[in-house]
This record gives C-alpha cells, structure tokens and sequence, in this order.
C-alpha cells in the first residue's frame, strides 16, 4: 500500500506540474509537484518500516505466448531499501530545486522531468520481472536525456544529453538481448521464476563465435555490459561527465545518488544468476576496479566543480562493481546507499558555491570563500570527508569494507580489485581535498564583481544540505550492523542471494595492516594536497611542467573521447552518407533511373503537359489492370 | 449470415464510395467546395470507423478463421467469389485504415487545388485498402491490391511537390512491376488449386520445388510494397513528394501491404519455401535496420528522414515474420500497428510545420520548443516511440521481435535490434534540429503553437501509442488465436515435409 503511494505520487505530481501548468500558474505547478514527493518520502520511508510484503499484481502487460510479463510491484528488503533511499533524497533534492531553480522560467518543467525521474526510478527498483526493470531502466534513461538537455539552446548541452542517451542505448541493447536469452533458456521473465530455475541451467552451453559458453555467463556477461552502460563503467563512461551540462540538483539526484547506481541495483537484484556465473564476476570485479582507477587518476587534474565530483562518481560505482564482483553484494548495496548521501551532498554543495559564485565552474577561479559561505563550507567538508573515507563519516565504513572484501577473497583478481582500490582511495583523499582547498581556502581568484556578489544560499537549499549530511555523517555507522554486519543475513533475507564462498563472513578477519592501509593511504592523500595547494603552490604546476604527457593523458582523461570520435563517430558517419550519396542513389536507383532515362524526353513533355498526363498515366493504369484481369479469365 | 446480420464489411468498404459520389455532386467556388469536401469526407470516414470499431467489439477472439465472413459468386465457373471476412491478423490493419483516414482528411487542411477529386482520391484510397485487407479470395485481393496503385498515384502526382511526376513514375514502375509477378503467382494458384479462395488454397499442397517460384514471385510483390532492402528507392521519394495526408497513407497504411502479404499468403502456403527463404529474409532484414538506419542518420529534410526511419522499421516486421515464432509473428504484427500510428503521428508533425510556411530542410529549423510547448512535448512522444521506448507502442513489437528472433538465433536478434542504438541517433538529431538549439532564423520565434484541428489529429494519435504501449493486451488478445494456428500449421507443415523426405530418402 505504502509502496504503491510513494510509487505514484511522484507521477502526479509530474502530471501536476507538467501538464496542468498552463492551467494552474507556475507555482501551483511546483507546489503541487512539492507535496506529491512529500507525500512519496514519507510513504517510502514508512513501507520500508513496514517490512517484507508478497508482490503486488497491478495488470496484465503484455501476454504473448509464454513471455507475459506483468505490471506489479516487489517489496522485498532490497527494493524497499531502494525506496526509501530514493524517496527521501529525491524529496531533498526537489526541496533544493525551489531555490536553485528559483530564477529560471521554465521551472515547472525542471519540476516535471525531477518527478517523473521518481517515479520511474522506483518503477525500476520495485520491478518483478525484467522487463519492467528495463521499462524503468530506460524511463530514467530518458528523463536524463531530458534534464541533461534542460538549457536546449546550448550547443553542448545538446551534444551531452544525445551522447549519454545513445552511450546507454549501446549497453541497453546487450540488456535487451540478455533479456531475450533469459526468456529463451528460462522460458519466464519473472525474477522469482528465474531464480528458481538457475541450478537447471548451470551445465548448459551456448555457442557463440563459433565456441561453446556456459549459457549463464553469456547472459551474465549481456546483463552487465547493460550495468556498464547506466553506471559509466570504463568503455560505456563517456556520457556521465558531459552529462554534467544539466542543472546541478540534477547531477545530484541522477548522476550521482540514484540512476547510475541503477547498474549495480540490477546485478545484485540478479545476484542468484550472477553467483551462477563466476567468470563474469571476475570481469566485473576487473572492470570495477580498473574503472575505480582510471577515473580517480582522471580527477585528480580536472578544474570544473562538477567534472570532478563526476569522476569521483564513475570512480566510487567502480568501487561498487568491485564488491558485486567478489560476491559481496550487500557491501556494494551499503556503499551504495551511503554514496548516494554524501555525492548528493557534494554536488548541492557544489550546487550552493557555483549559485553564489556567479555560475562559475572553474576551481581556478574561485578561492578563499569560506568565511562567506559557512554553511555550504561545512557541508562540503562532511562530504569530503566521507568520500575519502575518514570515520566516522559514511564512507569509511563502505569503502574499507569493500576492500575488505577484496583483501578477503585473496584470489589474483580480487587482489588487483584490492591493490587498485587501496591506490584510488589515495586519489581520491587526494582530489577531493584539492578541490575542497581550491574552492574555499587560500586567496580569491575571482574577478572582482563576483566577488562581491559571493552570499551564502538561502534557507530552502541549506535544510536539505543539512537533511543530507546527516546521512553522510550517520549513515556508516548506523547501517553497518544491519547492510553488512551481524545482522545481514537477517536483514537482507533471501533478496539478495551469499554464497558460501563469497568473502562476506572474512570481512573483520583480515590482517590489520590491510585493514588500516586505505585509511592511511587516504591521509596521505590529504597530506599531499594540503602540501600542493596550501603550503608550496609551486610544485603541482612544476609537476605539471615536467611530466607534461602524463598531465595531458590525465586532463584529456586518456583520450577516450578522441579514440571514440575516431573510432565509431565519424566513421558511422562517413558511412552514413556513403550509403546514401553511393549507395542508395547511385547503385541501387540506378538501375530504375536507367529505364526512367528511357522516358525521360518523354518527362521533359510531361513538364508542360503536367496534370493531363498524370490523368494518362492512371487511364493507362486501369486499362492494364484490365487486361490482366480478361487475360486471367481468358487463359482459364 | 454474420453476428452483425447485416455484410458489415462490404458496407464498410463501399461507404467511402457513397462520399465520392457526393463530392462528385458538389458545385461553387473553389475554397468554399473545399471546405464543403472536406467536412463530407471526414463524416463519411468517422462513420466508417464507428461500423470498424462495432466489428471489434463483436470480433471473437477465441476464434483462428475468419469472421463477419460473407460470400457470393462472382464467377461462378471458375470457381472464383467475392468474399469477405477478417480475421485476428486482419482485423486491426482494417481498423488501421479507418483511423488513419479521417486523420489524414483533418492533415488536408491545406489543400484547396482540386479539392473535390482530392478528397474523392482519398475516400477511394480507404474503400480499396480495406477491401484489399478483408478480401478472402486471392482474386478479388489481388483487384484491390492494384486498384490501391491508382488514387495514391494520382495523390502524388497531381497534389505532390517539386519532383512529383518523378515521383509518382518511379511508385508506379516499381509497384507494378512487382506485381505481375503476383499475377503469374495467382495463375498457377488457381490453377494448381481449382479456386482463388484463400482458405482452400492455404489447404491445397504445393510442391516444394513449385513454392519456391511461387514465394520468389511475392517476394518481388510484396518485397516492393513493403520496401525490402534493396527494392525500397521508390520509398522516399513517393513520400517525400506525396502531399503531408499522401505521405500518411502511405507510410502507415499502404507500407503495411506488403507485410500482410507475407503473412497472409507467402509463410502459411508456402512453408518449404518460407523456412528455406528465412535466411535471406532475416539478411534483407538486419541490412534495412543497419543500412537504412544509417541514411537515415544522413539526411537533411525531416519528412525523407522519417521516411528512412520507416523502411528501417520494416526490416524489423520482416524479421519478426519470419521467425515463424509466435512472439516474432505478434511482434510484427503489432509493431506494424505501432508504427502507422507513429509514423502518422511524425508526418503530421511535419505538416505542422509546413502549414505555417516553413520548410523541412533541417538546417532551417531549430528552437521550436521554446514558443511550441505542446507541439515539441507531442513530437518527443513519437520520437521516443519510433525509438522504442518501453511505455509506448514501439517498444513493444520490437522486444517481441527481439525475443522471437533470440529463439531463432542470436545474431539475427542482437543485430535486428541495432535500431535501438540507430534509431536513438537519427531520431535525436532529427529533434535536436527541429526543436531544441537556437531558432536558426527569426521567423521561428512568431510560429503559433498547435491548434484545435492539429490537436484533434494528435491527440487520438499520441492515446493510442501509450494506449499500446502500456496495455498492448487488449491488442495481442484479438489476435493471439490466429497467429498461434498460424504458427502451428507452419511447424506441422515442416515437419510432415521432413517427414516425407525422410521416407524418400530411404
């Protein structure tokens, strides 16, 4: 029941302010949008409180043979969790939004795409089946699109919010087709039934490439190639820090918190079939961990607020996929949860400095602010604090976790997934610092008459600041017995699905050096930066001076952007208008404009002639159908 | 005689004629008869379309075979009837026709240049469509089928644009010739069988080596109407130049002639054939979806864009018949509803645009979202179901074909699907340059939003694509009976041919 309220609120409240608008004013319409996530929070928080209940069936959807895949609605401990998370920070969020988006006309839309956004994302985490898992999956896909694209007359904009949907479609087609296989091999779509069924299929081949497959790991591997896409994990990446052109609550609510993480919600939720497929789950802890690092190193040289906090984003979901792949599944749902308070933190921080900066991005330009901003100063630090893994704050007690987990396992591959992870907690202490210290501290780099207009938010952004940093701050400790403590297996029930061999029952048994080591690393992360940006300035841009190919490897963060341009973009392209101007026009007409040719003396008559032979033409066509016809009759 | 008792479909297919010979009685001048005309046409097609809707209600969905089925001798002698009846596979692509209708006579708002044979053009266009879906002798479909060709080339080439005569030739030559192969196909039919009745002649056997002419010869027919790669060039240039309502019929309705071809006569008569065909389908198919897509993505005016996004489409029905599956038959079946809806739904949004004097080139347009809220919210809802977002009509046909396909083989599905990546690229483009960026000259910033004629087009339009995307049951159910039998005599059909040649070989 509850479910069902905080599922559907946020679609009337979207209706509200996106249909009704022109009807109701401007601020009907974002009040109305405003009580219906309220109504949503409150409803999640309290179906979560409400424990486990059987699914819920809302209506046939589509029933086609055997693939009948129902609307309904699942309220297990892992969709619940989902909820509540969700409702609560996107309700923070659209509080925000009043006054960020204050000064902007089109608000009502902003409010509309934000709800509807809601509403899918917990259409996708309360699915029963896998379809309606994709038909939210690709619901939030395309609110993102359309918030990306929010300013639509900027030219980048644009290009970003076609770029992260058609990134996301490349791995959505591999999660369709795994889909489809599941269908096939299973004969369902239904989790229930595919879950029941996974032992009967574990010796089952498929041949592809011209080899033999375990069929669950061809399907494992089309499920997470999909994952990679909507969690820009290394190859499908591309789209989240362009996607940074949208509004920043925006970036807050669905590039940080809660669509991207979606990947990650989809693997665990498949955590039966995944546990099935222990190949792909080494891929995944590779691809995690090497993601983790990749973009660490990548935000460690960035200068615009937002690109680095969405790197650190890409970096901390590669942390994620690291645990999903050592089997550690309510670790990864832990940081998860965790992640989503304090990055949503972060960026409405980074929301709340670039508000009273003028709209500046650029950390070079900014500095020493704050004595001005105290509020959003402190906010900032309890997130960075987090994200670096400092306890008390929340993040201290995933991320060590997960790389607890890793330490754990002890194979090869989840010793990479450790040695990386431990060397990206340095990175991030590192970057985070780095912008926390340029933003704030030292002297102003601003112009002159942004400097004047430096002022703290006003009341509406710094209470769900507030609301959030209280997640950031208790969070970790708060959660930890029930998500990966003593009391797991109890509070995850059979909705997440832990082997026996899985790392979970070692994560306190590990050595204490190991244990200690990414704390430590993390210090002398900070110790680095304060060092670079605080005390001796010089040496960052001498490093710079002289490693400049790494520099330039970093900020163009490993040229991807150019191999990929390179690679599909202008090539696809050029073919296209091959096949066009050659191909269609050329070759394949012609052989008909060769025979039109024929005619063509005829055609240039035709011009003056115009309407009267057009009459000729059908005259002669219904002749001929006449011929034919006595012609049939005749030869009878 | 039938539940209506009364030949429902006779008189839904003739009622149009009874507006032509209105329209022919109209006299005065030329704006008022236009007015004049066009309000009767959109009468007469409403209530065509209210007797559609009543055979809906009545259709039994329990029931494979035809309904509302009537039948007199036509020539007696050669055994030949005139014979009506739909069934679960015909029966919304007749009611396609009817909604489609009355809305491309609400895009005709323009067109006052021989308004009376225009519209009468049109009414004749509905009266041979719908005959040439009901028609349940080979005989008197195949009269339709032809008969199709004659208003929509007189669309083209009287009310169409700069290249029209080309145009209308090129959709002439190609049409036609693909059908006299149809032709010779109907001869031997009828000669091997007796009759043109399309129930007896799906029970006569055809010898193996006979179904694979047989099917050759449809593939030539029905290949052109459905714009099979490589025999789909007519395609953009009849809907490029056809006049915005000419472009609607064609694209949502006539397009879908060559699909129900396939369905109806080349896979259950033929099914040696069409299992041995299968192949080289799947190959057109995946070519159309991939190539096509790619032109597509290379096109500067946004009605040949849409135009290409079509053919693309088709490759997917195709595919999807093929399969032979029953989620693939189903999957193209709707995705053949969807996509006259949307594909209507695109082209009526471009009318738009060319109703308030602008052109289509894109490089000429841009921004419109900002003083056309409600246009640009409709236009990205048919964007996003011509891309196949779940939630609208389009996704659904698409993973049913996707999933049909994967039973098949895997490639074919993946590389079938590849339209959700291409189809995303060239869609998002296309409203990229329509609606979003700046107004790429001042003009743009006076165009008014939509109006209530444009919204009654729309609207109906913009329901039905959530309505099938969100509750395709009350659709799949009608015709879950039909394609099942369908699919069962295929797969019995092979496997008493494998069996018989089994006992050959020994």
């Amino acid at each position: 029941m509850y479910t069902q309220i905080a599922i559907f609120a946020p679609l009337v409240g979207s209706l509200i302010a996106g249909v009704a608008r022109p009807f109701i004013g401007r601020h009907a319409a974002i009040g109305g949008s405003i009580a219906f996530m309220l109504v949503c929070a409150v409803a999640g928080v309290l179906a979560q409180l409400g424990g486990v209940q059987a699914p819920l069936h809302l209506a046939n959807w589509i029933s086609v043979g055997g693939f009948n895949p129902d609307w309904a609605i699942r309220q297990d401990e892992l969709s619940l969790a989902m909820v509540a998370m969700v409702s609560v920070i996107s309700m923070l969020i659209h509080v925000y939004s009043i006054g960020y988006m204050a000064h902007d006309e089109n608000a009502p839309r902003f409010f509309a795409y934000m709800s509807l956004f809601t509403f899918a994302m917990l259409m996708l985490v309360t699915a029963n089946n896998l379809l309606q898992l994709f038909f939210g999956w690709e619901g939030v896909g395309l609110v993102s699109y359309l918030l990306i694209n929010y300013w639509y007359d900027r030219d980048a904009a644009n290009a970003a919010a076609i770029k992260a949907f058609i990134v996301n479609r490349v791995g959505d087609l591999a999660f369709a087709a795994g889909i489809a296989l599941i269908y096939v091999v299973f004969g369902t779509i239904s989790f229930d039934g595919i879950f029941a069924a996974v032992a009967a299929h574990t010796g089952q081949g498929y041949t592809l490439f011209g080899t033999t497959f375990p069929v669950l790991e061809v399907i494992a591997v089309l499920l997470f190639i999909g994952a990679m896409g909507k969690s820009a994990q290394l190859l499908l990446h591309t789209w989240l820090p362009d996607a940074m052109e949208g509004p920043t609550p925006i970036s807050a609510l669905i590039h940080a918190a809660t669509m991207v993480a979606a990947g990650v919600f989809m693997i665990v939720r498949m955590s039966p079939l995944m546990d099935a497929a222990p190949g792909t789950l080494e891929l995944i802890t590779i691809v995690g961990a090497t993601t983790a690092f990749f973009a660490g190193t990548v935000g460690c040289v960035q200068n615009d607020i937002k690109r680095i906090i969405a790197y650190s984003t890409c970096s901390q979901l590669g942390y994620m996929f690291l645990a999903v792949g050592l089997g550690a599944y309510p670790v990864a749902m832990f940081h998860l949860i965790d992640h989503a308070f304090f990055k949503a933190l972060l960026f409405l921080s980074a929301g709340s400095v670039i508000h009273a900066m003028s709209d500046e991005q650029d950390i070079r330009l900014m500095g020493g602010i704050a004595r001005k901003l105290p509020v959003t100063w402190l906010m900032m630090l309890i997130g960075s604090l987090a994200l670096a893994g400092i306890p008390p704050f929340a993040g201290y007690y995933s991320k060590d976790a997960i790389l607890s987990a890793a330490f754990a396992a002890h194979t090869p591959i989840a010793m990479y997934g450790w040695y990386l992870g431990v060397f990206t907690a340095g990175l991030t202490a590192f970057y985070i610092a780095r912008l926390f210290l340029l933003t704030f501290h030292g002297q102003s780099r601003a112009p002159k008459h942004v400097q004047e207009h430096v002022h703290e938010s006003p009341l509406v952004m710094l209470v769900p600041l507030i609301g959030l940093s209280a997640g950031a701050v208790g969070a970790g400790f708060l959660l930890k017995n029930d998500f990966i403590g003593g009391n797991y297996i109890h509070f995850w029930g059979s909705s997440i699905d832990v082997t026996a061999n899985s790392p979970m029952g070692l994560l306190e048994s590990i050595p204490s050096w190991a244990a200690a080591a990414p704390l430590a690393i993390g210090i002398f992360g900070f110790a680095v930066a304060f060092l670079f940006y605080m005390v001796a300035p010089a040496i960052p841009a001498a490093l710079a001076q002289n490693f400049g190919w790494l520099y330039r490897f970093l900020l163009n963060k490993w040229y991807f952007d150019e191999l990929y341009d390179w690679l599909f973009v202008r090539p696809a392209l050029r073919l296209a208008k091959f096949a066009w101007r050659f191909g269609d026009e050329q070759v394949i007409d012609g052989v008909p404009n060769g025979l039109a040719a024929l005619t063509s003396d005829a055609s240039t008559q035709t011009v003056k002639l115009q309407t009267g032979s057009i009459a000729l033409y059908a005259f002669v066509m219904l002749v001929g159908l006449l011929a034919f016809l006595s012609l049939f009759l005749w030869v009878r | 005689m039938n539940v209506a008792g009364f030949p429902i479909l006779s008189v839904i297919t003739y009622l149009p004629l009874l507006g032509v010979a209105y329209l022919a009685l109209l006299r005065g001048e030329e704006v008022a008869v236009a007015r004049q005309a066009r309000h009767a046409a959109l009468a007469i097609s409403l209530l065509t379309l209210a007797l559609g809707v009543y055979v809906w209600t009545k259709f039994d969905p329990t029931q494979a075979g035809y309904q509302f089925v009537e039948s007199v001798a036509w020539f007696p002698g050669l055994n030949i009837k005139y014979s009506l009846g739909v069934d679960g596979i015909s029966l919304f692509l007749v009611l396609l026709t009817l909604v489609l209708t009355p809305i491309a006579i609400l895009a005709s708002a323009s067109i006052v240049k021989r308004a009376r044979s225009f519209f009468a053009a049109l009414l004749l266009l509905e009266t041979m469509t719908t005959g040439m879906f009901a028609a349940t002798d080979f005989l008197l479909f195949y009269v339709f089928f032809e008969a199709v060709l004659l208003p929509m080339y007189l669309i083209i080439g009287v009310w169409g644009g700069e290249k029209r005569i080309y145009a209308a030739v090129k959709f002439f030559l190609f049409t036609l010739a693909g059908s006299l192969f149809m032709l010779l196909a109907l001869i031997w039919l009828w000669h091997n069988a007796g009759t043109t009745d399309i129930v007896t002649l799906l029970h006569t056997a055809i010898p193996a080596q006979a179904q694979i002419w047989i099917f050759a010869a449809f593939l030539a027919s029905f290949g052109v109407k459905a714009a099979v790669w490589p025999l789909h060039t007519w395609l953009p240039d009849a809907y490029g130049e056809a006049p915005i309502p000419g472009t609607i019929m064609l694209a949502a309705v006539l397009s879908k002639m060559g699909a129900y071809g396939f369905l109806r006569f080349a896979v259950p008569m033929l099914p040696s054939a069409s299992a041995a065909a299968a192949p080289l389908m799947f190959a057109l198919g995946v070519v159309a979806v991939i190539y096509i897509s790619l032109v597509a993505l290379a096109q500067t005016d946004m009605k040949r864009l849409i135009a290409y996004s079509s053919v693309a489409h088709m490759g997917v029905i195709i595919i999807g018949i093929f399969t032979f599956t029953v989620e693939g038959i189903e999957g193209a079946l709707f995705q053949m509803l969807s996509h006259g809806v949307v594909i209507a739904g695109l082209f009526v949004c471009a009318g738009v645009i060319l109703s308030r004097g602008e052109g289509l080139a894109l490089s000429r347009l841009g921004g419109l979202a900002a003083r056309m809220p409600a246009y640009a919210a409709l236009l990205m809802l048919f964007t996003l179901a011509n891309m196949g977002l779940p939630g609208t009509s389009g996704f659904i046909g698409e993973i049913l074909v996707i999933v049909g396909a994967m039973k098949v083989n895997f490639w074919v599905s993946v590389l079938g699907a590849a339209g959700m990546v291409l189809g995303c690229a060239y869609m998002l483009v296309m409203v990229r340059a329509v609606l979003f960026d700046k107004f790429s000259h001042p003009e743009l910033a006076h165009l008014p939003d939509l109006k209530a004629r444009e919204y009654a087009m729309l609207v109906p339009l913009a329901a039905l694509t959530l309505w099938l995307g969100v509750y395709p049951a009350s659709f799949t159910h009608m015709f879950d009976a039909s394609v099942a039998s369908l699919v069962q005599a295929h797969t019995a059909a092979l496997s008493s041919h494998s069996a018989l040649a089994m006992v050959t070989q020994k």
